[in-house]
């Protein structure tokens, strides 16, 4: 079928979040670009729409909007002595399908990373020695910097139209925001979100134990917005259905909602729905991806030759797709070699649940990033010496909105039926909250992601194979968070306090985040990394790749403010560098 | 699959899409979208009269998956795990059952978007489901077995025990202390509740939570969706009735 393909200039491979983002930038520069998606068009009126978007059932429980495991999942397994077995109906994390990805069905926590985070390693080493970070612990320096990556956040919160208050404005503290925060180089687009009783009610006891807090940065609109592509943003309605469903008020920033409307448009853009692809195809040299295998919805598979291609299917699974491909060197966790797979991270959290007496919170009502937080214990925004343990993580009251079967049905503890229960939850329902926290994974050299050596999916090709655990070091981290939490808990005076510390194993059966990281990583060496500062692979110079697969470990924030700015910041370079000279590396190894 | 019409007279034409989209998931060759779309140049590609209305089954009382012996035995415990008392319904008079019965009838039953393949492995508790059994074939098994256990120790299937022994057998099950014949029973009880839960709390176009008997008890609001003028009104108690999707029932016509 050689021309019924043609080679198009850019290929961009899932087109969700960083699809998207790198769709605009690159058409913007003039290129021909071909997005696939292996998911179905999906719009505001017609698969969300504000009659039907509220069903906790449909779109929660049965996962309309998710990744269909019978389609493809991956293995699990703790460490490398048990047998990974696959995740058979989702749990843990829940990535996305369709146009938009998971950022259709995100909560829009917008945060920035510490700049002490892009240097996790030196930075600890410097300040706590060498103990400080064991060997087994792998973490690295990212190759990029704060300042460096600030103007590019600084877009994707205006592209979003993120609701907050700075806390650092050039250097200079503000009043009511996160004084904690690196330097911005301007004020969020839009003031806070309304904020509801259970945050001020936290945000006051935090306050009067010392600690810093503010209204969390949301990609849900405080007030009608136009972003910068001319696109608008109506009101957020507090409806309490955000986080996991797609917003019918147009008021939560997606793809379809900040940059589809302006893109679908160009006539240098062609995006094919209901189309995955299957391998990325090496040339001869090895040097250059040449095209990659596709197949479309009949079943039909052919090869489409393009000159840049663009991994944008999300960490899970552009870390697959490399392995399918034999793109990049294998990491082996006995020998340490190779990045394909290594330096796999999550997030840890917990939290700690509060009921009043008398007081009434409303629960129900909420938006996905509607909340009071502190950073007063993230990244190393407190002395760590002594602890046993570095990072950190943000605590807070995150008012997503308690829908009823989330509320009360949890997998872990069976004993929540019969006539008692039943009278508690009526008594308590609207009077109980929690506070959460959210804190950072290190990567760890038994933590990585490979082939499973039995499971296969649809097209009998193997599935991933993720060996996870935390560490003592997460463990004591988040003991460390859930304590400091209790105690501002406490503060609120509730009538009943109900810690819940992370304890054993991960777990893939309990939704905790989506925030999955690594597995090519970028960094400053192509021996210990698989991608340069630009998201370029180091050997592959015509393919870069997206997503928190770039991160060599987590940090204490949800991921996408920092994929989006890493994002813009390769496009950057694409357009003023690589273009020039295309097929060249931007950085010399 | 599914031409009846939305709730205003719109043919549900996504959603035999999205349908289709599962059982091709299931054959193992289609991949994950079939509405496959060249789209560029001209704008999005929405299109009037498409969306995508949820599927809500016949209400009617009477069972499509259950056999009789099964239906009693649902019945029997979804009346124990939420009570009918002072407060009011229970998941028995809330159509729980009829809502789990719709459930297992359906894709849910057939763990049509489960990956299902083998080989199969107890596995450890943080891997997860790992039965061979899909859901509505995991409920047949446990609930013969269960009557099974019931009739050798006291003679009698489930539902005809008292309340307190049908109370501590589903405690049993709950703790891993009951073991059942041919089926994980802690594995099937933890489906079990999540599927109570869902049948009391879920929204009523799905059979259960029949008259927002759920949302009524715990003081949600249900599909509402705009609370901006509620936000900051601290302590206060939200003043409106639940709503579903399909409406309230006082504002039909009946
Ligand atoms: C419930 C939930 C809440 C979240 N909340 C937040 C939050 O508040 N803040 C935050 O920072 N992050 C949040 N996240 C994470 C956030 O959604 C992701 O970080 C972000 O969407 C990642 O962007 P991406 O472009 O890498 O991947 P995605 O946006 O997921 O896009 C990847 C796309 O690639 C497609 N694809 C995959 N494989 C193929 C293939 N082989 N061929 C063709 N297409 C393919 C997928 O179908 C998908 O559409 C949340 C995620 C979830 C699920
Ligand atoms: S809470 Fe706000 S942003 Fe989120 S889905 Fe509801 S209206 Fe949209």
């Amino acid at each position: 079928m050689a021309g019924a393909h043609p080679k198009v200039d850019v290929l961009i491979v899932g087109f969700g979040w960083t699809g998207a983002i790198m769709a605009q930038e690159l058409t913007d520069a003039g290129l021909n670009v071909l997005a696939v998606e292996r998911g179905d068009w999906m719009d505001t009126a017609t698969d969300f729409s504000t009659t039907f978007a509220q069903d906790e059932l449909r779109y929660y429980w049965r996962k309309e909007l998710f990744q269909k495991p019978a389609h493809e999942t991956l293995t699990v397994r703790n460490n490398a002595t048990q047998t990974a077995l696959p995740m058979r109906s989702l749990g843990s994390f829940l990535p996305g399908v369709g146009v938009g990805g998971a950022g259709l069905h995100w909560n829009g926590q917008v945060w920035r990373f510490l700049p002490s985070d892009f240097t996790a390693r030196s930075h600890n080493l410097e300040r706590y020695g060498k103990t400080a970070v064991p060997d087994d612990m792998t973490i690295q320096d990212w190759g990029i910097t704060y300042p460096e990556l600030e103007p590019y956040y600084d877009k994707f919160e205006y592209l979003c139209g993120v609701s907050g208050k700075a806390g650092n404005l050039s250097g200079a503290v503000q009043q009511g925001g996160d004084p904690f925060e690196g330097p911005r180089s301007r004020e969020y687009p839009n003031p806070p979100l309304d904020m509801p009783y259970a945050p001020m009610l936290f945000a006051q006891a935090a306050a009067s134990l010392g600690h810093h807090p503010f209204p969390h940065p949301a990609a849900n609109m405080s007030r009608a917005y136009t972003n910068p592509l001319g696109v608008q943003l109506g009101p957020c309605t507090y409806c309490g259905f955000c986080e996991k469903y797609g917003c019918g008020n147009y008021a939560k920033s997606s793809a379809q909602t900040t940059i589809l409307p302006v893109l679908m448009r160009k006539p240098n853009f062609t995006l094919k729905t209901g189309c995955e692809a299957l391998k990325l195809n090496l040339a001869a040299d090895g040097k250059t991806v040449s095209s990659v295998t596709l197949i479309d919805a009949d079943g039909q598979t052919y090869d489409q030759p393009a000159d840049l291609v663009i991994l944008s299917a999300y960490i899970l699974h552009n870390v697959r797709l490399l392995l399918l491909s034999g793109v990049g060197k294998a990491y082996d966790p006995n020998t340490g070699e190779g990045v394909i797979g290594k330096n796999y991270a999550y997030q840890i959290t917990s939290s700690v649940g509060f009921t009043f007496e008398d007081k009434i919170l409303n629960p129900f009502m909420g938006a996905g990033a509607l909340g009071m937080m502190m950073n007063d214990f993230n990244g190393d925004n407190f002395d760590h010496s002594g602890l046993g343990f570095i990072g950190g993580g943000y605590i807070g009251v995150l008012q997503t909105g308690a829908r009823p079967i989330e509320t009360f049905y949890n997998p872990n503890d069976l004993t929540t039926w019969g006539g008692d229960w039943k009278k508690k939850v009526a008594r308590d329902y609207l009077k109980t909250f929690s506070v959460a926290t959210h804190g950072a994974v290190m990567s760890h050299k038994g933590n990585y992601l490979d082939l499973d050596p039995t499971y296969r999916d649809v097209f009998g090709r193997p599935l991933m194979r993720m060996t996870f655990d935390y560490t003592d070091n997460e463990h004591k981290m988040s003991d460390y968070l859930t304590d400091r939490a209790l105690e501002v808990a406490k503060a609120m005076n509730p009538r009943d306090i109900t810690p819940r510390y992370r304890k054993g194993s991960w777990d893939v059966v309990p939704y905790q985040t989506t925030h999955n990281t690594g597995g090519a990583i970028m960094g400053t060496d192509p021996k210990s990394s698989a991608l340069n500062r630009y998201l370029q692979m180091w050997d592959v110079a015509n393919l870069f790749v997206m997503g928190s697969t770039a991160f060599p470990q987590n940090a204490g924030y949800n991921p996408t403010g920092t994929v989006a700015a890493l994002a813009y910041h390769a496009a950057d370079a694409i357009k003023s560098q690589y273009l020039k000279a295309p097929g060249q590396p931007l950085v010399q190894a | 699959m599914d031409s009846s019409d939305g709730p205003d007279g719109r043919e549900r034409t996504q959603l035999s899409r999205r349908r289709i989209l599962a059982a091709g998931a299931l054959l193992g060759t289609a991949p994950l979208g079939v509405a496959a779309e060249t789209i560029g140049g001209s704008g999005p590609p929405w299109a009037p009269n498409t969306a995508a209305y949820p599927q809500s089954p016949d209400p009617a009382q009477r069972y499509d998956f259950f056999s009789g012996p099964e239906a009693a035995f649902i019945e029997a415990a979804a009346a124990r795990m939420i009570p009918k008392d002072e407060l009011g319904p229970g998941a028995l008079e809330a159509g729980v059952p009829i809502f789990i019965d719709r459930q297992l009838a359906g894709d849910f039953g057939k763990g049509a978007t489960w990956y299902m393949q083998g080989p199969w492995d107890a596995g450890l508790p943080t891997q997860g489901y790992q039965s061979r059994y899909t859901p509505a074939q995991m409920y047949r098994a446990a609930i013969a077995a269960v009557d099974k256990a019931t009739q050798n120790a006291s003679n009698n299937p489930f539902a005809k025990l008292s309340g307190e022994d049908q109370d501590a057998f589903l405690k049993r099950l709950a703790s891993g202390d009951q073991q059942l014949e041919g089926v994980d029973a802690k594995a099937w009880f933890k489906l079990l509740l999540q599927n109570v839960m869902e049948g009391f709390f879920s929204d009523p176009i799905y059979g259960g939570n029949r008259d927002m008997a759920g949302w009524k008890l715990i003081g949600f609001p249900g599909a509402r969706y705009d609370m901006t003028a509620y936000v900051k009104q601290y302590g206060k108690p939200y003043p409106l009735p639940p709503v579903g999707i399909g409406g309230r029932p006082a504002w039909s016509r009946g």
